[in-house]
């Protein structure tokens, strides 16, 4: 394989080999690609997540004392909102978007997403938007205040009175997201319907594609809603409609019903694919299958169709009727049934497994440890006479962290550094990233346990001052931020020194079974020298049976 | 190495172009988009029967009612240019050509005369975008909608002007089916709309 590129130039096939470090500026192209694609994605998301993590960092060192000395109240308010919209709208689903992108077609043995111009479009949207929820900082009044979930008639507040404000860039960006995510969406599940290897059936399919087609499906039903209600919201702001707005006889909650109707399932358009990591991860470093494979994968469409009637747990306060609560509860309460089947099967899978513990596990495992947690005070937060209780308290901030650093990040940090040789060609360094990994684990168990008492206690969410008998444990989770803040120094540093100059990866650097091990590192452009020929299932640990039946010329590359 | 791997590269590539001629992925992701674009509607839809069942006063202050007459000559005219945009696409099935362009202009005639329509009734009406919720939703329901028929009428016309380089429309196009299935989804959804708006009382 030494000389795959050789080949390239012979040939004269266009491309060079993308990822390979000498030819970065590909990536600052309108490449159609979809490792190039995949790479720009997950490349973009990180900055912005290293944007979001910087305002966390500035909310943690206000909150490390009970006063309000460290920024205003109103920057405060700003900070918040960005916080959590810069995380959910451009780390997390951007990123997943870029691993789905780089891992679904060389997994289930295409050349290519099915419409590679529309996959480039929708990934330059994303700086776009990027760049218009950052400008929001420098316009007059400053970014929105009103939270990420933008709530009326909160949100319907404009001091400054400019027809371009905070609230309306911050509309403009989520709706160009919503866009980017359809034109993703479309893409990521026609390629999976359409474009499956010969063999590759569906319960052939590696586990993360069935999640990925699950989550995708999500976007495709329940995006449109939030875009519906940004619509009618942004009216309401700029124009003077009256929808949400109850002074003028409109209903705010109808509003909520909008929001969470997609930004509930949202949460598993997120967790969805970070379930596929681990299902990927757990067998390769247990040398073990995947156990019950099928249930694993169809669980996922169960959670994809329970997704769409659970979206109320979020209203229990909002004035709703008990009827509405108690169906909404159970329905709420039934998630845990396909996520308890999944927790079981890993837990099953590394169970007298011969565990490998390189950096990818360590994540993985890490990862599922949270989440297991995040579950309990999931359940714990949608019994609707507990939810009350502690609604809008630090209980709830504590829950939804535990679910989106502890098991997502973590679990996209677990997946970086496994496909990092695939992508890239090298290897990383192991030790840079088991430091990468304690300083995250124990930074985010100390940065977001302590939410737990203090929502308990009743510390709420969303204020830059509490009253002093917080104190302990506030500085506690500040603590645990600040080290999460330093825990991404050692991954930037491994990463792109060992980009750069790290030991040249093998084709199957974890002795991994899956069509993308099959091909060289990274992949030759188009993927495959010929459309492998799927003869078995996905997880063949210990079974010692062939994955395609023409392996030397799929692997022969160009 | 290098010599050997030559010959079955450049069979490979032969063989993966004909695999893009015969697999097209087009008409089936743009069903998967139409089926995501119609929760969008759906969703205004939920609204506006959320806001009417809630209402006190559901119409602005002296107003009467819409006026159905006009809006059904318009809703007739409509959905029969969906059974017009399909004889256009028997026609050019069957390669004929200027069959398939008197049909398909004849359609495009049909869309432009309901946006007409529309407009004129916007014209007339005593209250504005945001005279309440009656108001806001029913500009809001019928211009996202005016907006797609908009969108429709000048795809057609991209399609009109394409079927005039030669050779382009042999044996049936995917834009031209594309168009006729957006054409027949902006029908069923102002179908709902005019029972919901005009009908229900």
């Amino acid at each position: 394989m030494s000389n795959a590129s050789l080949d390239v130039s012979v040939v004269g096939r266009g491309q060079p080999q993308p990822g390979a470090p000498d030819n970065w500026k590909r990536f600052f192209s309108f490449s159609t690609d979809h490792k190039v694609i995949g790479i720009q994605y997950i490349v973009t998301a990180f900055f912005f997540f290293l944007i979001g993590g910087l305002l966390a960092m500035v909310m943690r060192g206000e909150l490390i004392t009970p006063e309000a000395d460290l920024v205003d109240r109103t920057v405060y308010n700003g900070l918040f909102t960005m916080h959590g919209t810069i995380m959910l709208f451009m780390w997390t689903f951007p990123v997943l978007n870029g691993f789905a992108n780089y891992v679904v077609p060389l997994q289930i043995g295409a050349r290519d997403m099915a419409f590679p111009r529309l996959n480039a479009a929708a990934f330059w949207l994303v700086p776009v938007f990027g760049v218009i929820l950052i400008a929001s900082f420098f316009v007059p009044g400053g970014p929105s205040q009103s939270g990420w979930w933008a709530y009326p008639p909160l949100s319907l507040q404009n001091p400054s009175g400019n027809l371009i404000n905070g609230q309306s860039l911050w509309l403009l960006a989520v709706a160009l997201s919503g866009v980017s995510s359809i034109m993703g969406a479309v893409n990521i599940v026609t390629t999976i319907f359409r474009m499956r290897a010969p063999g590759m059936g569906w319960f052939r399919m590696p586990a993360y594609c069935w999640t990925v087609l699950a989550a995708q499906l999500i976007q495709l039903f329940g995006l449109p809603a939030l875009t519906a209600g940004a619509v009618m919201l942004l009216f309401d702001l700029s124009v003077g409609t009256s929808f949400f707005n109850p002074e003028l006889g409109g209903d705010p909650v109808l509003y909520q019903h909008f929001f969470w109707f997609y930004s509930h399932p949202a949460v598993y358009v997120i967790i969805l694919p970070v379930f596929g990591f681990f299902s990927e991860i757990f067998p390769v470093f247990a040398r073990k299958p995947l156990f019950g494979y099928k249930v694993v994968a169809v669980s996922s469409f169960v959670i994809t169709a329970l997704s769409a009637v659970v979206w109320v747990h979020h209203m229990f306060a909002s004035g709703t009727p008990g009827w509405m609560r108690m169906i909404f509860m159970f329905s709420t309460l039934m998630i845990s049934v396909p996520t308890g089947i999944k927790v079981f099967a890993w837990v099953a899978t590394i169970w007298g497994g011969k565990l490998r513990l390189d950096t990818p596990m360590l994540f993985a495992l890490g990862g599922l440890v949270m989440w297991v947690f995040a579950g309990i005070t999931g359940i714990m937060l949608g019994a609707a006479p507990f939810d009350i209780h502690v609604n809008n308290t630090y209980f709830v901030v504590g829950h939804f962290h535990y679910v989106l650093y502890g098991s997502v990040t973590m679990g996209i940090f677990a997946a970086t550094y496994f496909w990092f040789p695939k992508m890239t060609g090298r290897m990383y360094y192991e030790g840079l990233g088991k430091l990468h990994f304690v300083l995250t684990f124990v930074g985010a168990n100390l940065n977001f346990f302590p939410m737990h008492p203090l929502g308990l206690q009743g510390m709420p969410r969303r204020v830059a001052s509490y009253d002093p008998e917080f104190a302990f444990w506030n500085v506690l989770a500040s603590i645990g931020g600040f080290i999460l803040g330093v825990s991404v120094l050692p991954f930037i540093l491994n990463l792109l020194s060992s980009w750069v100059q790290g030991k040249p990866a093998p084709d199957n650097p974890w002795r991994a079974i899956g069509l993308e091990w099959l091909v060289s590192s990274p992949p030759p452009h188009e993927n495959f020298g010929e459309i492998p020929v799927v003869v078995s299932g996905p997880y063949g640990y210990g079974m010692d049976e062939p994955l395609v039946e023409n392996l030397a010329a799929v692997a022969s590359g160009e | 190495m290098s010599t050997a791997n030559l010959e079955p590269t450049v069979n490979a590539h032969a063989a993966h172009a004909a695999e893009h001629e015969e697999e097209d992925h087009r008409m089936f992701g743009f069903i998967v988009f139409l089926l995501s674009e119609s929760v969008i509607f759906f969703s205004f839809f939920v609204g506006y029967i959320v806001y009417k069942l809630n209402a006190d006063s559901w119409l602005p202050a002296g107003f009467e009612g819409l006026e159905v007459r006009e809006p059904l000559i318009n809703t007739i005219v409509l959905v029969s240019s969906s059974f017009v945009i399909y004889f256009a696409e028997r026609y050019l099935h069957k390669e004929n050509l200027w069959g398939f362009r008197a049909f398909w202009l004849l359609t495009m005639a049909m869309g432009s005369f309901f946006l007409y329509g529309q407009a004129v009734e916007w014209m007339g009406l005593p209250f504005g975008f945001t005279d309440g919720l009656f108001g806001g939703t029913f500009y809001l329901l019928t211009g996202f909608h005016g907006l797609h028929v908009l969108t429709g009428v000048l795809l057609q016309g991209v399609m009109l002007g394409r079927s005039f380089i030669p050779n382009n429309y042999q044996g049936g196009e995917y834009g031209v089916a594309a168009t006729s299935i957006f054409w027949h989804f902006v029908d069923v959804i102002w179908i709902i709309l005019f029972l919901l708006i005009y009908i229900w009382r």
